[in-house]
């Protein structure tokens, strides 16, 4: 970014692209989420940490009112959610979708244009080139015609990820996109987000893997049902507030070079 | 309105109320295991798939008798069994459809056999079709006796494998580790939920059959998260669905038993819907409000908790 | 003549149930559709009380109730955390309970038998005659599963990518701001619509057929959903035209004839579709082999 465009950011107030105030969730009395606020910035990438059953893809289906909340304010550019819906793409995990359906992965891309069409129209052919640009993006427009059973996990996902880019929003939310995708799928996916924040938009990604995060991402949150720490990841992506967040369960095998991992029982 | 001891009075009447409250008692009792493996439904589909069966058996042997129509609906059940899972196993149809199928298909078949017996001459073949919404008033003595045997055996082998029905039922995968013949179990567990929709097509007929096996089974899930209670309770269910969709049509005129046993379940259903302790709806909605309440007051305890540590710094 | 009523009678059924049979099957609810087709009942007989005839309107409007009522039910009992095959199961047997004690009851009144209910009679249809200013327009039952074939094709053509996209993915649907509920109960009102309309032909017992038996068949030949619908109608059709030749034949039940057809066509699909098709990819194995 230039030095104009950076000085510029600094004197406009802008509006946040997401700011949630004390979101919970509750399942039965388990509560999965609670009193969880923060705000994300413009064209940042975000990865969303945290151990299993820390509420990380139930905070994402919170945010977009998908599931019941007890309670708390999603707001999106500054309005509610709900009116704000076309300026959200969202990419959801790839086992919430039938892979056997009819249909192939042109048609599944075009399915991101819906957002825009409103009620009663048909997607036209301006929808049909811009969904075949969105799969050459992704590198899958050669399988443009490709029943979706018949493509591997990983262009299965390149596939989801060009149908969010159909939705042409401004602030993504994706479910665990690197989840059982190969090397190149992954570093596909990786350029698709670079990409993404240089033209200015927000990506919210459920991640997994820690070996990944500083490599990946501008900031992250770390989740446990609460809200541990957000931030910019040098500053936020530490082990002792990893440790925090995942209850003194990991294994640093060597601090300076080798990143932490998850293993079970305590920590050094 | 007759009193339910008039009513016992009658000879005959004491039969069916015995045969009645004894296959509620039963498909209670295996309907919890069907519900625990969310096969639920496949009672209904065996429902439906015994009535070729039935008709084949007749036709064959032109004899009218429980016991032959018990082996032909257990035949036709164990294909449509089988006939389910390689659906399922060898295409995309995945299992709610492959069960529509067989349901439908086998019923489509046993219309055209019954209506192949009603023109055809098999003499005898009056009453063949009260199998579909079932004639408990026709039961006779030894009618009764053979179900009475049915579902005593039906509850014995439930009692003696409950351990092995367990866990076949919550952790399959486990369970095969453990050594257990969890094919076997699972077959049998099947057939003796053929056998008691064979029952209970008699009495019920073929529609409604399935509710026998479902309806006091999820009742009972309301009230405990303990297997063997649970068991217990649903037999008590059905069992009192029985004898009261029994007496009330008994004393009314022109009402078969099937439809009134079902009202009489859905009834328990309902009360347990709402009064069950944890799961009810009373009970959840005063939950709900208990831990919204416990929430804000936690979030309030943080708040001056945050308040008190900044004030300390 | 009256074959060619009875021809077309079934026609109507297949097509009304082969268009919607696609959806349930995708959105793996067929049994919901079984459902829905039994717990009509209770509203059929109902309107026949109120109304004293066989008034279509009446009948339409009161399986309309009964079936959203169901789908209201199940979604309800889903929703409080009881499994969707045993919601489903409560709520279709207690229906189809009450229509039986109310077909019991007053059976004398309605002049409807029970066998009616259960198979329909197809051969019968063409004695039903609507008139209209004393003008023989065809059959009463072919009117009804016209306008209703009307409705579902203009209604699923309508919002077809809502259909389309909340059977593949709900929650992408939802995300958008597709109201997926709405759409839920709106194929479920046409189901029920489709189950009343064919049940003076066909029964409403063996209507479910109708609706899985041919979608399914149709899901093992083709990979495109246009295709699918069009091919299930298409085996539907079939299905009757076949059924009702072998039911003239045997002298047997007509409605359970084309359902017996219905699944003999499935079964070929299922061993010998170019893309499914079980002996066929077996032979496949055994030519790389």
């Amino acid at each position: 970014m230039s030095q104009t465009h950076t000085a510029a950011k600094q004197y406009t107030k802008t509006i946040a692209p997401l700011s949630i105030k004390g979101l919970s969730v509750a399942y039965q009395k388990k509560p999965v989420l609670r009193n969880v606020s923060f705000e994300v910035t413009e064209g940042e990438l975000v990865g969303v940490i945290g151990p299993n059953g820390a509420g990380k893809s139930t905070m994402m289906k919170a945010a977009l009112g998908l599931i019941p909340s007890i309670g708390g304010e999603v707001l999106v550019y500054g309005k509610p959610y709900k009116q704000q819906r076309k300026m959200i793409g969202y990419v959801p995990q790839r086992e919430s979708v039938d892979w056997d359906f009819p249909t192939n992965a042109l048609d599944v891309v075009l399915m991101g244009r819906y957002g825009h069409l409103g009620w009663f129209r048909r997607p036209s052919a301006k929808d049909k080139a811009l969904a075949l640009e969105c799969l050459n993006k992704v590198g899958m427009a050669d399988f443009a015609g490709r029943q979706i059973s018949q493509l591997s996990g990983g262009q299965q996902q390149r596939v989801f990820l060009a149908r969010a880019l159909a939705q042409d929003a401004k602030l993504y939310f994706m479910d665990e996109p690197f989840a059982g995708v190969d090397a190149a799928t992954e570093k596909a996916i990786i350029t698709l987000l670079q990409e993404l924040k240089l033209q200015g938009k927000t990506v919210i990604v459920v991640h997994h893997d820690l070996a990944t995060v500083q490599d990946y991402f501008d900031s992250v949150l770390l989740l446990n049902v609460e809200l541990q720490a957000f931030g910019p990841t040098a500053q936020t992506f530490t082990q002792e507030q990893l440790q925090r967040t995942y209850g003194g369960r990991l294994a640093f095998l060597d601090r300076s070079h080798t990143p932490p991992s998850i293993v079970g029982g305590k920590g050094e | 309105m007759e009193t339910i001891w008039s009513m016992l009075a009658d000879p005959n009447m004491q039969w069916i109320f015995l045969g009645c409250t004894l296959l509620g008692l039963s498909s209670g009792v295996i309907g919890c295991f069907s519900y625990l493996r969310k096969q639920s439904l496949m009672g209904d589909t065996l429902a439906h798939a015994a009535l070729p069966g039935i008709c084949i058996a007749f036709m064959l042997t032109g004899v009218k008798s429980i016991g032959i129509f018990l082996l032909g609906a257990g035949a036709a059940g164990i294909i449509a069994t089988f006939g389910i899972g390689y659906i399922t196993r060898n295409s995309r149809l995945k299992q709610d459809a492959a069960m529509g199928i067989v349901l439908s298909g086998f019923f489509g078949l046993g219309i055209v056999l019954l209506t192949l017996i009603q023109h055809g001459d098999y003499g005898n073949q009056a009453g063949l079709d009260k199998f579909l919404f079932g004639q408990a008033a026709s039961m006779i003595a030894s009618d009764v006796i053979t179900m009475t045997i049915v579902c005593v055996s039906l509850i014995t082998v439930c009692t003696l494998l409950f351990k092995q029905f367990k866990i076949i039922s919550f952790d399959p995968g486990f369970a095969r580790g453990i050594g257990y013949p969890v094919a076997f179990l699972e077959q049998l567990l099947m057939f003796l939920i053929v056998v008691a929709v064979v029952a209970g097509i008699q009495a019920v007929g073929v529609v409604l059959v399935a509710a026998l096996l479902i309806t006091p089974a999820v009742s009972a899930r309301y009230w405990t998260d303990r297997l063997g209670l649970m068991v217990i309770l649903s037999g008590l269910f059905g069992a009192t669905s029985g004898a009261v969709g029994t007496w009330i049509s008994a004393s009314v005129s022109n009402l078969p038993t099937g439809p009134v046993t079902v009202l009489a379940a859905t009834l328990l259903f309902c009360i347990s819907v709402l009064f069950g302790p944890q799961r009810g709806l009373v009970a959840k909605r005063l939950l709900r409000q208990r831990v919204k309440q416990s929430f804000y007051r936690d979030n309030e305890q943080h708040i001056e908790g945050s308040v008190k540590k900044e004030a300390a710094i | 003549m009256s074959d060619f009523w009875i021809l077309l009678t079934g026609a109507l059924v297949a097509s009304c149930c082969g268009v919607l049979g696609v959806f349930l099957v995708l959105r793996k609810m067929a049994m919901i559709g079984d459902a829905i087709s039994h717990s009509v009942m209770p509203g059929i007989v109902i309107a026949f009380l109120l109304s004293g005839s066989r008034d279509s309107l009446l009948m339409m409007f009161a399986a309309l109730v009964f079936g959203l009522l169901t789908t209201f039910l199940i979604q309800m009992f889903q929703q409080s955390g009881i499994q969707s095959d045993a919601s489903i199961g409560v709520v279709f047997t207690a229906l189809f309970a009450i229509g039986v004690v109310l077909v019991s009851l007053y059976a004398r009144q309605v002049h409807l038998d029970q066998d009616a209910i259960l198979y329909g009679e197809i051969a019968y249809v063409h004695w039903n005659i609507f008139e209209l200013g004393g003008i023989n327009l065809g059959p009463k039952a072919v009117w009804l599963l016209g306008v209703t074939l009307f409705i579902i094709a203009a209604v699923i053509s309508l919002f077809y990518k809502q259909f389309k996209l909340c059977a593949f993915d709900p929650a992408l649907a939802a995300a958008i701001g597709i109201p997926v509920a709405l759409f839920h109960y709106l194929l479920m009102g046409l189901v029920s619509m489709a189950t009343v309309s064919s049940f003076e032909s066909v029964g409403a017992i063996l209507v479910v057929g109708l609706l899985i038996i041919p979608a399914s068949t149709a899901y093992l030949l083709t990979d495109r959903l246009g295709l699918m619908i069009a091919l299930s109608v298409a085996v539907g059709i079939a299905s009757t035209f076949i059924g009702y030749g072998t039911a003239v034949m045997l002298d047997a039940s007509i409605a359970g004839c084309m359902v017996c057809a219905a699944s003999l066509l499935f079964v070929i699909a299922f061993l010998f579709s170019p893309s499914n098709g079980v002996i066929i990819k077996k032979l496949r194995i055994r030519k790389l082999a």
